[in-house]
């Protein structure tokens, strides 16, 4: 049996804000084309694990290897790594003097100095893809939070990412927008884009994830085949969590 | 009093010259005084500790003192270190290094508008600190400054008069020389009034053109903005 080396592996990896230790000796191993859905109470760690993904939080301790190469030991090459990771936020982020089309298209003018006609080809195929192709010359403030959401994972996947992280992507959203951002994550998720998702919403855990991660206290508690853990077969603090937040 | 009298000094070369003087001076002040502002601004988001302390130094030094004051001062305290600069290069850099304290506030205010979630998207994105100062950052703050930098623009211009102490010919030394060389005060200075009241209008007019110029929306406006004529028969054909 030949196991295929994981995308990414966090390994030990501690983090303390302060007096407050927000992660606590975390491990997590993430395949290729694999949709990971980070679930917990509100300040268990999840944002935090993620941020220290892309190495925007630096851990204390602890190791990241992202295609088998330890990324934590050099944070001046962390420009360079986070460009292979793509990031979309709970307010959009947006650059606000920017219209759509040009969100996307910065950063692969500017770190990838990509012509300007090029970027400009990518970003209408992206806005094709996340479905608001006439767009493209709106300003953030002229579009909804669903739209806002889409041009920035559009934005994000402009840079070609070999994984996309959501940090709770449509938590500051109407609840009528959310489906559209969630359809499209899903679909991504679908065609093997290797995803590690900070949500609430267990319709999307249940439909997209392979793997679901609980975390409690800054430490994961269990990490579960989608399967399995809707299934019933889970510890039961976790059920416990899933019981609140399905009512 | 004579009207004539006052239309005569704004037409001739010495008022001309005085006006233009003035201009240049508060040309030259800013830009050197926007350089020095940014410079601050972005030493007091410095990592390391001596840049911060260096640039609240500058800022506690030239607020802290009358402008008229660091004039009088470069002109005639810096010759005694064997430093001899003309009048009007001792006046642009009392007037530049003054300004860069004030242009260091304001800039850095705007710089504090964008907010931390902006700059932490463009780092996700690959780019790097400076990379995102540039094309984050300032492009935002720009049109955020722009309406305190107007009014900091027209301060200028009437500050620019301070100089006339160091003799510098800029318009109120040449107002007030002309007068007092006959006395006609109210005609002297009715010229030079009626030369800032241009002057200070030209600027508040490049200001609001600035403003809309860098309000993305309306250049996009513009640039879909069809010719009246397609426009009209484009209605004629609706009905």
């Amino acid at each position: 049996m030949t196991a295929q080396r994981p995308l990414l592996e966090l390994i030990g990896i501690e983090k303390s804000f302060g007096q407050l230790q927000a992660l606590k000796t975390c491990s997590l191993e993430v395949q290729e084309k694999e949709t990971v859905v980070l679930i917990g109470p509100s300040g268990s760690g999840k944002s935090t694990l993620l941020r220290c993904v892309n190495l925007l939080e630096p851990p204390d301790r602890g190791n990241i290897l992202f295609k088998g190469k330890d990324i934590g030991r050099d944070l001046r090459a962390a420009p360079l790594i986070r460009q292979e990771i793509g990031m979309v936020f709970q307010n959009f982020e947006l650059f606000q003097h920017l219209s759509a089309a040009e969100n996307i298209m910065l950063a692969p003018m500017k770190v990838l100095g990509l012509s300007r006609l090029d970027a400009h080809d990518i970003a209408l195929g992206l806005l094709r893809k996340v479905r608001i192709p006439d767009k493209a010359d709106s300003y953030p403030d002229e579009l909804s939070g669903g739209q806002q959401q889409r041009v920035a994972i559009a934005r994000a996947l402009a840079m070609k990412p070999a994984v996309m992280l959501y940090d709770e992507p449509t938590s500051a959203l109407d609840p009528e927008m959310i489906r559209e951002v969630l359809d499209v994550m899903a679909e991504l998720s679908a065609e093997g884009m290797t995803s590690i998702v900070v949500t609430h919403e267990m319709g999307f855990a249940k439909r997209a994830a392979d793997r679901i991660v609980f975390m409690e206290a800054g430490q994961i508690v269990e990490i579960a085949n989608s399967a399995d853990f809707f299934g019933g077969t889970v510890n039961a603090r976790a059920r416990q969590f899933l019981d609140q937040i399905l009512h | 009093m004579s009207l004539q009298l006052v239309l005569d000094y704004v037409l001739s070369p010495i008022f001309f010259h005085g006006a233009m003087m003035t201009l240049l001076i508060t040309v030259t002040s800013l830009f050197f005084g926007i350089l020095a502002g940014l410079v601050v601004a972005l030493l007091q988001e410095a990592r390391l500790t001596l840049l911060r302390v260096l640039a609240l130094f500058y800022l506690w030094l030239f607020r802290g003192t009358p402008v008229l004051f660091q004039i009088i001062f470069i002109y005639n305290v810096l010759p005694g270190f064997g430093i001899r600069l003309s009048a009007f290069m001792s006046a642009v850099i009392a007037l530049s290094l003054n300004e860069g304290a004030y242009m260091a506030e304001i800039l850095r205010s705007g710089i504090k508008s964008v907010t931390r979630g902006q700059r932490t998207a463009g780092l996700a994105l690959g780019m790097t600190r400076a990379g995102v100062m540039r094309h984050v950052v300032l492009p935002q703050a720009l049109r955020i400054i722009l309406p305190p930098v107007g009014n900091q623009m027209i301060g200028m211009l009437k500050t620019s008069a301070l100089v006339s102490v160091v003799a510098v010919e800029e318009l109120l030394l040449i107002a007030n020389q002309t007068a007092s060389a006959n006395f006609r005060y109210f005609e002297a200075l009715s010229a030079a009034g009626i030369y800032y009241l241009v002057l200070t209008t030209i600027f508040m007019a490049a200001q609001a053109w600035l403003e809309q110029a860098l309000d993305p929306k309306r250049a996009r406006a513009r640039r879909k903005a069809k010719p009246l004529v397609e426009r009209l028969t484009a209605a004629a054909d609706i009905r």
